[in-house]
This record gives C-alpha cells, sequence and structure tokens, in this order.
C-alpha cells in the first residue's frame, strides 16, 4: 500500500497480518479494530483514528468505485467526498448496528448515486417520528452480527464463481437483478437463486435461521 | 398493525446494493419506515456490501487526498447533529419530503370517479410515481398491467383476490396480475403508486375514460 500519510499504528499484530495475507481473507481482528476507531472518531473527533481509517477505507472506497468503470479523478473526488462524510456522520455511527466497513460502504453507495449517477436516493429518516421502531428482540441478533463477521468474510471468499459473479455487478456495477440477466445472458429466475443463494449463505454465517 | 405484504427480496437486495431507480426506491423506502422487518432485511444485504468493500484489492489514492480532506475538516468542523423530532405524522419519510407535507395538506388533484391524486415529481423518465386517494367503499376499475406496479398503502385499506393490504403493506403486481381493487368501507385509502407503464382496463368503459383519468 502506497499512501501519502504517515504510517499510522492501528496495533501492530493486525497492520503485520493485513500485509502477509491476500485481502479477501484479511485478519479478523481488522474490521473490530476499524469499528473502534470509528466510535473514536464519533466520541472524541479522535484525528489519529480518523487518519488511521483513512489510510484503511480510502483504497478500498476507490477500488469500489473504479469498479464501475469510472474515471480515476472522479473516483478520488468520490473518495474525498466519502471520507468527509465519515467524519461529518461519525456521531451518526451506532457500533451496535452495523460494522464500520457496512457503515462506510452505504456512504460510498450513495455518494456513488448521488455525484456519478446525478441521481437520489430516497432513504427513511431514523429521526422522523412517523417511523416504526424496532422490536426489542433484534438486540439478540445484533451481538450475533458483530461475532460472525469474519466468519462472513471467509465465506464470502468461498462462494461458488457464478454466485461473486452476480454480487459483483450488482454491488460494484449498480446492476439490478434485470440488468444482471442481460448482461450475462441468463434467465432471470437463475439471476435470483444466485442472489438468494448467496443471501441465505451470509444469513447462516450471520447466526439466522429463517 | 401488522404488515403482512412486504417488497420481493429482489427489490429490497437491489435496493440496499444502489441498484434500483429513484421512484421504486421511494415506495421501498417509505414501507422500510413502516417495517423493521425489511430494515433488517436490508441491512443483511449492506453488511455484504461491507464485506466486499472490506475485500477489494485497495488501490493508492492520490499523495494529496489526505491533506485535501483534512483541509476540507479543519474549514468546517461542525459535526452533523440528529435532527430533532417533531408531532406525529400519516405519511413518513422520505414520501413526505417528496409531498412537501403531511396528508392533510395536500393538494389533490381530481381523477374521477371519487378519486383523486397527485403525481410525485422524480428523476426517472417513464416511471410514474403518484399519491392516490381512493373513496372509502369503492372499487377501482378492473386493470391489467403493463408493466410492473407497486403499491403502498399509507391510510385506510384496500383488498383484491390477493388479498388485504393495510398501512405499510405493499403490492407488487406485473402484466400477470389483473385485479380490481375495493378500499376498505370507513376510511379512505391512500396510497403510493409507481408503475412503468400505464394500466389496461378492462372494460371498455373505463378505457373510453382513461385519458381523462390520466391514469
Amino acid at each position: 500500500m502506497s499512501l501519502a500519510v504517515p504510517p499510522v499504528r492501528v496495533g501492530r499484530r493486525a497492520v503485520a497480518l493485513r500485509r502477509a495475507l491476500p485481502m479477501t481473507v484479511a485478519d479478523e481482528s481488522i474490521p473490530d479494530e476499524m469499528t473502534r476507531l470509528l466510535g473514536a472518531v464519533a466520541r472524541d473527533r479522535d484525528r489519529v483514528a480518523f487518519q488511521a481509517l483513512f489510510e484503511h477505507f480510502a483504497p478500498r472506497v476507490k477500488a469500489f468505485i473504479l469498479r464501475q468503470g469510472t474515471d480515476p479523478g472522479m473516483a478520488e473526488e468520490v473518495v474525498q467526498e466519502t471520507m468527509v462524510n465519515v467524519w461529518r456522520k461519525a456521531a451518526q455511527f451506532d457500533p451496535a448496528k452495523a460494522s464500520a466497513s457496512t457503515w462506510i460502504f452505504k456512504i460510498a453507495r450513495n455518494l456513488r448515486i448521488d455525484l456519478l449517477r446525478k441521481a437520489y436516493r430516497p432513504e427513511p429518516d431514523m429521526n422522523d417520528p412517523a417511523m416504526v421502531g424496532d422490536p426489542e428482540p433484534m438486540a439478540d441478533d445484533v451481538v450475533s452480527r458483530r461475532q460472525h463477521a469474519g466468519h462472513l468474510r471467509v465465506a464470502l471468499a468461498t462462494l461458488p464463481a457464478e454466485q461473486q459473479q452476480v454480487l459483483q455487478l450488482a454491488f460494484f456495477r449498480e446492476k439490478a437483478h434485470a440488468q444482471v440477466a442481460d448482461e450475462l445472458g441468463l434467465p432471470l429466475g437463475t439471476v435470483k437463486s444466485r442472489i438468494r443463494l448467496a443471501l441465505a449463505r451470509l444469513r447462516s454465517e450471520l447466526g439466522e435461521f429463517e | 398493525m401488522t404488515i403482512t405484504h412486504h417488497p420481493s427480496e429482489e427489490l429490497l437486495f437491489d435496493y440496499g446494493a444502489g441498484a434500483l431507480s429513484e421512484a421504486w426506491s421511494l415506495a421501498v423506502s417509505t414501507h422500510l419506515a413502516l417495517c423493521p422487518q425489511c430494515r433488517h432485511d436490508v441491512d443483511d444485504v449492506e453488511a455484504l456490501g461491507g464485506e466486499l468493500l472490506e475485500g477489494l484489492a485497495p488501490v493508492p489514492v492520490s499523495r494529496s487526498a489526505y491533506d485535501d480532506v483534512i483541509a476540507r475538516l479543519d474549514s468546517e468542523d461542525a459535526p452533523e447533529q440528529p435532527t430533532a423530532r417533531v408531532p406525529g405524522h400519516v405519511l413518513p419519510q422520505p414520501l413526505r419530503g417528496y409531498l412537501g407535507s403531511d396528508a392533510d395538506g395536500l393538494d389533490w388533484q381530481r381523477l374521477g370517479l371519487g378519486a383523486h391524486h397527485i403525481l410525485i415529481p422524480t428523476g426517472d423518465t417513464g416511471i410514474t410515481a403518484r399519491l392516490l386517494r381512493i373513496p372509502a367503499g369503492r372499487p377501482v376499475p378492473t386493470h391489467t398491467h403493463g408493466g410492473l406496479e407497486l403499491t403502498l398503502v399509507l391510510s385506510g385499506a384496500f383488498s383484491d383476490a390477493t388479498g388485504h393490504f393495510g398501512r405499510g403493506d405493499l403490492q407488487e403486481a406485473d402484466e400477470t396480475l389483473e385485479h380490481q381493487p375495493h378500499a376498505t368501507p370507513g376510511e379512505d385509502c391512500i396510497c403510493l403508486a409507481i408503475t412503468d407503464a400505464p394500466l389496461r382496463f378492462s372494460s371498455f368503459a373505463a378505457r373510453l375514460v382513461q385519458p381523462l383519468l390520466g391514469i
């Protein structure tokens, strides 16, 4: 990784492992460390923690945006906007609900829609009094969500290639089901079942049995 | 309130992945405001997105990127705070924002047969979003769909051969469904309807007046 920022100690072990392992099976402790750092930004406006988050996520967000065929200059703009929003919105991050990577994925996804597609993404407003709140039992589920994050990463890496392919078209190239089917020349039902299988795998790794 | 009709897995997935266009997203996200269960399903899709992001091989950012970002933080160092709550609404966000008002302050346009509507502009061409108000106890003429129709009930209820739809329920109809929805007696049915092709009314009489109704 070549970055213009001086290296920040995220924890020696985590940094060393990140260099040693392929990205798809990175050390399970890194995402938890990132979630802790994001909490520190939210709570204490901690610049050192922010720098470590930047070093980890900015190059991944750039890779994410480039996957769409965006030119590098524009991708860079989305990366910077994403990281500014990470800082700005940090108070809204709830570590009980999502990992840092999920939360930052959502910011990057929304900015991609806003800045690249020049479109608007309607979303529920968590503070809207008309919003129907979560029932109590979901708390258990949150614990399992966090505990299983590492397993999930390994599960993703071992998904059949055909399932990975449809996930990548959907998440990286913004293709809805019907467009994935068109692009791959597959029946819509096949695309649906591949995505359904991938999600079922994910949910079983998260400890949710439905 | 128990929601029994939810968006399909396909719609929830496309919404979570960021692949669903604005008008359809308006119906899905307004349903999400009323349905913790579907929010939870979208959380799973987003967790998958987070893991895919985490697994990408990093691409170096420009040398000045970090300094540029820090310069911007220094110039606007006021963190966003959650907005304050205001008293209750019939229409949840994001729909209320699109209409600029809650249900009691809307400028309804007459549609005929006692029904009213309000067209909702979105950035999607070829897709129509509208708020519909069907008088309590009254039917909508039997019709089929030229494409996809999403109908989200916000107050009152309607029924057709496929079931009963109350607040928060979302009906996903395509070319294969011919139905005659009836608003449930007692309260007007207000719903958000998204269509990508005009409805096809089954009766000659309804087809005759369709251009006048603009639906």
